[in-house]
């Protein structure tokens, strides 16, 4: 018999039924809450009188909707009434159900998928979910991480367990050796721009080869991040030393005698040498430069050396039109240089890139230089806040500030505006974040996704630059 | 939730692949912390010219005359047709909310994200994959003939097409059953209540870090 992927010892380990029709219901060991897609699913619960399976599986933090200027007035201080109300529905949910939640001006607050790490609430061997797609993220712990909607959310709180049908095994190797200043963001975006925005539906994507296995836990985790931006819910990373370097001693990892015996069982957490995969697709890590989305989905990416498509050299009629339709968004010409692309503005931030390693990539690049006089904006935005504390005590906000930038509290901020940071009808943004669909940013906004040190490159000349030669 | 047994209805063309939730129903209103009253902002970007704001009076709002579901043809549509990867990108459930409050109860589609594919089964409402071909032609017919209709009859897994032409469907049975009936997916899950349990126990057991718990 062959062996088993990760995915299938994840999978086989939470089996609590299986069903005839071939779908299971599977335990859920990990919730994580936020504003935007729990309210309906509490209000479920309360209709129906119905109480959470298990209240202590769940932790809570607004993000999506907090302002990160200045919020020493807490949830008083949101200007938005809507959003006021809906983190206030949050603080008052989670109250009411007994759910841990790191409210506003918890120093721990933050975007949900930075803080499940961070605070050691994200394990491997793990089953998490979430109502919010990029829960993939939590997938570079070799957990079986996705996002749900918000009838699911209500499911797992009523019952810990979800219905699913098993996905199909995928996995991207990408071999070899990055070349310097080329990161995990330009890997995915790579791999995306390869497979496409489809191309990993219905399958739960492994990544691994060398390039992988020689990034940080952060790197990884802006990897499995956007596995849900090539179409797979779930990404998984196999568990190795860094793994487990990064999960020890966090404030919800198990300690002592405990902590043994989960290493000595997480160490199984990969797939077996002999294991089947239902399709494999292989890329050479030296052959990725760093990415610049010039489109309005994921996958209408390029190399920073290379310049906007032709429509007229497209595959198929959708394709064309797709194209057309893009270029005509964005403002662009076909054969323009990516180099030549200006922005308004520039984001750093988001659960793709808001980590301490990000923003100490983005802090070399712009240190001791100054932001472009065409750039209205750039805005750093730590993804939480003891990212933001670390930052401060390596001296990373005052880099900033010297160079112009803005260095703000935690939160989703102008990765998709629901709060008041967003981009002006027509404005090309430099975004670290992981969507550049049409009015993501803000209405008319035109996103280009980056990496952090391409983005803080681009801050600093006001168009696009290839960061390697900056470093 | 919503039974789905039978459905016949104009057919409305979104032409493009790719139609994220984003596009669908963009986040300003997701503000909302209710399920219903979504239908208005439904495609909002594409639909008026105006940018939408949460609480605005739709009625009074600019509209996009070129956009399908402004154009009388299409007016009272029930049932989508739309390209490949539909309802990619965000999880939010307020997608299918907003096809549903506007009057959707069925989209067909080449191909679907996988969440938002979904997230439509809890809302009564049907996801329908077709072969690329077949959703080609079925758009070409959309085109050609005004109020064009089709009827969904879930518990044969058909299409059918106003020549009395039969298109199949695949669907799963738990969720074919849970549509047919408008079951309560959590109320059928509990009634594994024990084997919920069993499995706590053991699992506990064997790996008692999963249950460390969050504490404040
Ligand atoms: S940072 Fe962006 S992608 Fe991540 S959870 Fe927040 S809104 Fe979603």
């Amino acid at each position: 018999m062959a062996g088993k992927t990760l995915y299938d010892k994840l999978w086989d380990s939470h089996v609590v039924k299986q069903r005839d029709d071939g779908s299971a219901l599977i335990y859920i060991d990990r919730q994580l809450l936020h504003e935007v897609t729990s309210p309906q699913a509490f209000e479920g619960l309360r209709l129906a009188g119905r109480k959470p399976w298990r209240v202590d599986a769940n932790l809570a933090t607004p993000d999506h909707n907090v302002p990160t200027t200045e919020r020493s007035a807490g949830v008083q201080g949101i200007e938005d009434p809507i959003s006021r109300i809906q983190v206030q529905t949050l603080d008052e949910n989670c109250e009411e159900f007994g759910i841990v939640e790191f409210k506003m001006l918890d120093k721990r607050q933050g975007i949900v998928h930075v803080i499940g790490p961070e605070q050691g609430a994200t394990l491997p061997g793990m089953t998490i979910v979430c109502g919010d797609s990029h829960t993939s993220t939590h997938g570079a712990f070799a957990a079986l991480a996705h996002g749900i909607g918000t009838s699911e959310v209500e499911h797992v709180l009523a019952t810990q367990c979800l219905v699913q049908k098993k996905m199909k095994n995928l996995l991207i190797k990408v071999n070899g050796q990055l070349s310097r200043g080329v990161t995990a963001k330009d890997v995915i975006l790579a791999i995306i721009g390869v497979i496409g925005t489809a191309g990993g539906t219905g399958y739960a994507m492994e990544f691994a080869g060398e390039a992988i296995e020689s990034l940080s836990m952060e790197g990884r985790m802006t990897i499995c991040n956007m596995a849900i931006e090539a179409g797979a819910r779930a990404g998984l990373v196999a568990v190795d030393d860094k793994t487990i370097e990064y999960v020890k001693g966090r404030p919800y990892s198990p300690k002592e005698e405990l902590w043994d015996k989960a290493v000595a069982a997480w160490r199984d957490l990969k797939s077996d040498s002999d294991a089947v995969f239902d399709k494999v697709v292989e890329l050479n890590g030296a052959d990725i430069e760093p990415q610049v989305t010039w489109g309005t989905s994921p996958e209408m990416v390029a190399g920073v050396n290379s310049s906007v498509p032709d429509p007229e050299k497209a595959e198929d009629a959708t394709a064309k039109e797709g194209i057309s339709r893009a270029l005509k968004y964005m403002g662009l010409q076909a054969g323009a240089a990516i180099t030549d692309i200006k922005l308004d503005r520039v984001f750093i931030g988001s659960c793709t890139n808001s980590r301490i390693e990000d923003l100490r990539e983005a802090a070399a690049v712009v240190k001791g230089r100054k932001v472009a006089a065409n750039v209205k904006q750039a805005l750093v935005v730590p993804g939480s806040g003891l990212v933001k504390e670390q930052a401060e005590q390596e001296g990373l906000d005052k880099i900033f500030i010297e160079a112009g930038l803005e260095w703000r509290e935690p939160g989703c901020s102008m990765c998709l505006a629901m709060n008041a940071d967003k981009l002006g009808q027509g404005e090309h943004c430099a975004s670290t974040s992981n969507r550049n669909f049409e009015g993501r940013q803000g209405f008319g906004g035109r996103t280009h996704l980056v990496s952090p040190a391409m983005a803080a490159a681009a801050a600093v000349f006001g168009h696009f630059v290839d960061v390697r030669e900056l470093i | 939730m919503k039974k789905f047994t039978q459905v016949t209805g104009v057919v409305a063309p979104i032409d493009r692949a790719n139609v994220d939730t984003d596009m669908i129903i963009p986040k300003q209103f997701l503000k909302s912390i209710k399920r219903s009253g979504f239908g208005p902002n439904l495609f909002d970007e594409l639909r008026y010219l105006d940018e939408g704001q949460p609480d605005a009076d739709c009625s009074k709002r600019p509209i996009n005359p070129d956009f399908v579901l402004n154009q009388p043809r299409y007016k009272g549509a029930s049932i989508m047709l739309a390209r490949r990867n539909f309802g990619c990108g965000s999880s939010r459930e307020h997608a299918p909310w907003a096809l549903d409050d506007y009057g959707f109860r069925a989209v067909i589609a080449p191909s679907f994200a996988d969440i938002f594919f979904n997230n439509c089964f809890k809302n009564g409402l049907l996801p329908i994959v077709l072969d690329e071909k077949e959703v080609d032609k079925l758009f070409e017919e959309t085109f050609a003939e005004e109020g064009y209709q089709l009827t969904v009859d879930l518990e044969r897994k058909k299409v059918i097409k106003p020549d009395g032409t039969e298109l199949s469907f695949e669907v799963d049975e738990f969720r074919q059953h849970c549509l047919l009936k408008g079951l309560d997916e959590i109320g059928v899950t509990l009634e594994d209540r024990e084997a919920i349990a069993a499995y706590e126990a053991r699992r506990k057991a064997e790996a008692p870090w999963m249950f460390l718990g969050v504490q404040s």
